[in-house]
């Protein structure tokens, strides 16, 4: 079986010279279909570039990333990523509809379809009553949602979360785990996951990758094995503590590192 | 009391208040002989029924023949010649808001073109239109242009800055991960002009009309002197500064006609924005201004 994602010894540089940075450094990473892998380590340790490069909105200055068998240029054209920032980044002269049928829109798919489609994707992140509303009369986490239904729409095989609950409070970010986590289930969608929250991570992925900083490395890849389906009392699991210790340890690990 | 009618009471009682200010000033400069009040220090501009004519002076001149035995009342002549040269205006404000939309989108999809070109159309600004009006008049005579079209290229000629510079810009604003959204829906450069960039630009784009309404008419009412147009206000305020000494109300009341036309047209342009963009989306946008 190929991976969804697979990355074999892939760097990145930017700038040259002395003013060269190296954000990513031999990073191999490979995603089985279905899995949810959250990237996690401190600022500036490469987690969004390595997002990007699977991406395609960036090319890697070494190695080569392959996305369900191809290049990511080829599959990002394939549409085979949902990309969810940590602004939900709406349009905000459309409705919430339009909004999240804008993929649909792209690919040609006709007027009547795509609006069905965008309903439904709303029930899925319980937002039925907000179709014709607009962006601007939304919470920031009703936002949010709109963003990853927007995302699903097109049932991409992947999707590529930066920090998508970064900007929310903490209640509205527990709920939206939950949500991710049902509409994970749900759609059997592969999740790459960057996030600064090691609870977050922790809940919920299937694996944590640990990274450091310049240059940007991966140090550890942790299996959660905690019992799915993941509910409120996966956080009150002796496990989900002992899980987040050993990412803590990992991160601590890092700092204590002569630079 | 609602929104509109507060602004329209706002716009109401500044006038009435200018209006109070320059009679005042007038009767102060009446009173003293010409002085500030208590001093020697002589007023900036002379008070007397010349250089200031009382406001019911001017409104009454509208209402009487325009000249000794002429059968229209000077509204009606300023009207008609308003009326000519807003025509000109909207031809000119229509195509150059076009030429400067296109231009924005040039620039946006090039920057080759972009660095090649700013720089001629910024200068293209500082060449006064008074000396490139006659050049244009005589060029488009050579081609067989009508007049009006003459005057409606030298409108368009100062109406295709601001819209050029605001297109520009408005089509630069989408934030950078919208952009990378519609990369990763493999939207082409047209799908992303249209359905990001365009509908982005639109709030920066109106206030950029209104700037070009008010520059196509002095752009036309400056045009049609080379051009030799005499049915519009160019020529009207030309004819009557030229009386200035024996009836000064009568180009008073024609600068406040060419006024009237101008604050017409921004209105007409701020009605298709209410349409079109939503109070949300409106953006204050400071856009050069062209000199004529």
């Amino acid at each position: 079986m190929t991976s969804t994602i697979s990355l074999d010894n892939v760097s990145m540089v930017f700038g040259s010279g002395i003013d060269a940075v190296k954000a990513l450094e031999s990073i191999d990473l490979d995603v089985q279909p279905g899995e949810f892998v959250s990237l996690i380590g401190p600022s500036g340790c490469g987690k969004s570039t390595m997002l990007r490069v699977i991406g395609d909105l960036i090319s890697p200055s070494a190695g080569t990333p392959q996305v369900n068998g191809k290049s990511p240029h080829q599959a990002r054209l394939d549409r085979d990523y949902g990309m969810v920032f940590q602004s939900a980044t709406l349009l905000d002269w459309r409705t919430v509809l339009e909004n999240v049928a804008l993929p649909l829109e792209i690919m040609g798919i006709d007027r009547p379809e795509r609006d069905a489609v965008g309903r439904k994707m709303l029930e899925l992140v319980q937002l039925d009553g907000f179709a014709s509303h607009y962006p601007w009369q939304l919470s920031g986490g009703m936002q949010q949602r709109v963003s990853i239904a927007r995302a699903l729409s097109f049932q991409p095989s992947i999707l590529l979360m930066d920090e998508p609950f970064g900007a929310l409070d903490e209640m509205t970010r527990e709920r939206m785990q939950m949500e991710l986590l049902r509409i994970w289930e749900e759609t059997e969608t592969t999740v790459l996951f960057v996030t600064h929250s090691i609870a977050e991570a922790v809940f919920l992925s299937t694996r944590v990758i640990v990274m450091s900083p310049r240059p940007g490395r991966i140090v550890d890849r942790i299996d959660v094995d905690l019992p799915q389906p993941r509910g409120f009392d996966t956080r009150e699991h002796q496990r989900f503590f002992e899980l987040i210790t050993r990412v803590r340890e990992a991160l601590r690990a890092i700092e204590d590192e002569p630079a | 009391m609602n929104h509109r009618t507060r602004s329209i009471l706002s716009f109401l009682g500044i006038v009435a208040s200018l209006a109070v200010v320059w009679e005042a000033y007038k009767w102060m400069g009446q009173t003293t002989g010409g002085t500030w009040p208590s001093t020697s220090v002589r007023l900036p501009v002379r008070t007397n029924n010349r250089s200031m004519p009382h406001l019911w002076d001017i409104a009454q001149s509208l209402f009487q023949p325009a000249r000794r035995g002429g059968e229209d009342i000077l509204l009606v002549i300023l009207l008609r010649a308003g009326w000519f040269t807003f025509r000109s205006a909207v031809g000119g404000f229509v195509v150059g808001s076009a030429f400067g939309f296109g231009l924005g989108i040039l620039f946006v999809r090039s920057s080759v073109a972009e660095r090649g070109l700013m720089p001629y159309v910024v200068a293209s600004q500082t060449v006064p239109v008074i000396a490139l009006a006659p050049i244009l008049v005589i060029w488009g005579g050579k081609l067989g242009l009508p007049q009006a079209v003459q005057v409606a290229v030298i409108a368009a000629y100062l109406a295709f800055f601001p819209v050029a510079i605001n297109t520009l810009r408005g089509l630069r604003s989408p934030a950078a991960t919208a952009t990378e959204l519609l990369r990763s829906y493999a939207a082409s450069p047209s799908q992303q002009l249209w359905k990001l960039q365009v509908p982005a630009a639109l709030p920066y784009l109106f206030p950029a009309l209104k700037i070009a309404a008010t520059a196509s008419i002095i752009g036309a009412i400056v045009g049609e002197l080379p051009a030799g147009l005499s049915r519009g206000l160019g020529r009207a305020i030309l004819g009557f500064a030229s009386s200035f000494s024996s009836a000064p109300e009568k180009l008073f009341a024609s600068v406040a006609v060419s006024a009237l036309v101008g604050i017409l047209f921004v209105g007409l342009v701020a009605l298709v924005e209410r349409s079109v963009v939503p109070a949300t989306r409106r953006v204050t946008v400071d856009a050069e201004r062209p000199l004529a």
